[in-house]
């Protein structure tokens, strides 16, 4: 595959911007369509954290890999094998279980990355996390809330639960991965190796889901390839939709 | 002389002293607030307006975030979901304000899902490019600030208030849209042409969306007389046309109307008549989009039953920790 870029950081800092922008898109589908108002304000604020945290992260990708691409570019005119956003954030929105669980597994893992990016070696990452943390401090209660409510509400919204839980936790294996951009990022100084968030991660979901009488499942089936650019085939469509009029006025202002 | 909040009421209404407090407050530009005495027909005639306002702005999320998913650049984008978010807001604050009134949100909203009360008719014409963003923000928007600025002194306290917050967003979301059909007018051709046609679609629209002509209004003279109306629809139609009219020639764009010139005798812009039997269409419930936004409006509703049910679930069994989220 070509990346277009060169060195680990900048492929580090694609990979936690591509998770954001992707579960922003994901997020921001849901106005109009939420359960409350309040949740569709929410969801739609979750999704505006996300989206500009994932502009600050281009801007900086693109001096880490010195392309001098635009947001704009890395958003719109990427094809789907240049992605590389874990597969988690991809997934459809499904019931508002789904989206419920989907956020919280998303959260908590991107809240434990954004901590550790605070004392990153990268001046400008380092920035952009402190602003995250809190931003995602509060994503992760609205997710956690709702997870607490759904798992120990009714017999409906429990099974609906788990229901989720049984189709997204395959997908969190992929977050922790280690590989070669990770262990160089790390080595750097630049951010944790995801691996080392797992612990953290780890703790804080089975406390939640298990005040919120929900059984971790088990699953011996770990998908992967998001950060080499495979993707699931939803992922295309999102695309498709998300890029089609950037691309069919190639050049112009907005 | 008559107490001009007093027509429409016989005799009997003019002897209650809570009546003449109530007028005397409006007649001396006080607010009504939720507590205060007020006759049952101001009471049901501002849960009408208040609920319909309200309805307006969520089902106006409706055309608008059609294309949160397809904006063209990542700073439009956010502009867009930020505006889509606010208009959540104003719904918010504006069922709260109907709420003071005695009435509860999930009233509300069944009787829009029941068809037995309306949201602004502007909501039922379809987004079908980019460009209709930036004219909703310039137009559709520029009409309703014009039609909420006088609501801002609007004798039902909780409604101004509201109001106040909503016209700075409105006026800042209007200034977007001109922001952005700007861009369009001054780019390619096409995406002129793109600009052009948006404003071909929605300027009438937007200048019907002001009501009716005066002489058909059926519910302003009331309105006028309890202070929650403050000028007519046509005042107000007039005032928008002065607005946006030269806004238009900075866009470089040209309204669909060959009778739109400045009356240097009148002070104001002279205008074609609208089609207020289009109008009267689309109110009734046929125009090109009321069916799929009622339909769009209670599947959301539907789908998310189970999750506002167990909610209520989850309050009941942990009563500290849902009084405490």
């Amino acid at each position: 595959m070509t990346l277009g870029v060169a060195g680990a950081a900048a492929v580090y800092t694609l990979r936690a911007a591509d998770d954001c922008l992707v579960l922003s898109h994901r997020l921001a589908q849901w106005s109009s369509w939420a359960p409350t108002l309040e949740d569709d304000i929410a969801l739609t604020n979750i999704a505006l954290d996300l989206l500009g945290q994932a502009r600050g992260l281009y801007a900086r990708t693109a001096e880490l890999d010195a392309t001098g691409r635009s947001e704009d570019d890395y958003a719109f005119l990427r094809d789907e094998r240049e992605f590389v956003n874990c597969l988690l954030v991809e997934q459809e929105n499904g019931d508002f279980a789904t989206t419920t669980v989907r956020q919280l597994l998303c959260s908590t893992f991107q809240l434990a990355l954004w901590q550790s990016l605070t004392t990153s070696t990268d001046e400008q990452l380092a920035a952009i996390a402190a602003k995250a943390v809190t931003e995602t401090t509060y994503h992760r209660d609205h997710a956690t809330d709702w997870t607490l409510r759904l798992g120990d509400g009714t017999a409906e919204s429990h099974e609906r639960m788990e229901a989720a839980l049984a189709t997204l936790w395959p997908y969190t294996a992929e977050l922790f991965e280690s590989d070669a951009v990770s262990q160089e990022a790390s080595i750097l100084g630049v951010g944790p190796d995801p691996e080392s968030l797992h612990p953290e991660w780890h703790g804080y979901v089975t406390r939640v889901l298990g005040d919120a009488t929900l059984v971790v499942p088990q699953s011996t089936w770990k998908p992967s390839g998001g950060r080499q650019g495979l993707h699931t085939e939803p992922f295309g469509y999102m695309l498709a939709e998300m890029q089609h009029l950037h691309r069919s006025f190639p050049g112009v202002t907005w | 002389m008559r107490s001009k909040g007093q027509i429409e009421h016989d005799e009997t209404d003019v002897a209650d002293p809570r009546e003449l407090e109530f007028q005397a407050l409006i007649d001396s530009d006080q607010r009504i607030e939720p507590r205060d005495w007020m006759p049952d027909g101001y009471r049901k005639s501002l849960i009408r307006q208040i609920a319909q306002h309200a309805h307006s702005e969520i089902v106006g999320m409706q055309p608008e975030g059609n294309w949160i998913t397809r904006a063209p650049s990542l700073r439009r984008k956010a502009i867009l979901m930020a505006k889509v978010q606010d208009e959540a807001g104003h719904g918010l604050y504006l069922y709260c304000a109907a709420e003071t009134l005695g009435v509860d949100r999930s009233e509300l909203i069944d009787l829009l899902d029941q068809g037995r009360q309306k949201y602004s008719s502007i909501f039922n014409y379809p987004t079908l490019t980019w460009a209709d963003v930036g004219a909703i923000g310039w137009l559709v928007d520029g009409a309703a600030i014009t039609n909420q600025i006088p609501l801002c002194r609007c004798s039902f306290g909780p409604y101004a208030r509201a109001m106040v917050r909503v016209c700075k967003e409105e006026s800042f979301h209007q200034r977007q849209g001109f922001e952005s059909l700007y861009a369009l007018s001054h780019g390619t051709t096409e995406q002129h042409a793109m600009a052009q046609d948006a404003v071909n679609r929605w300027w009438w629209p937007s200048v019907e969306m002001l009501g009716p002509p005066d002489t058909e209004s059926t519910h302003s003279a009331q309105s006028m007389a309890w202070g929650i109306k403050r000028f007519s629809n046509d005042e107000l139609r007039q005032r928008f046309i002065d607005m946006v009219a030269p806004q238009a020639v900075v866009l470089g764009l040209t309204p669909p109307d060959p009778e739109l010139r400045w009356n240097e005798e009148r002070g104001h812009y002279d205008f074609g008549k609208p089609d207020f039997e289009e109008l009267r269409r689309v109110v009734g419930g046929d125009g090109p989009c009321n069916r799929q936004r009622a339909a769009h409006h209670l599947k959301a509703q539907e789908d998310g039953a189970w999750v506002r049910a167990a909610a209520a679930a989850y309050a009941t069994k942990h009563p500290a920790a849902s009084a405490a989220a």
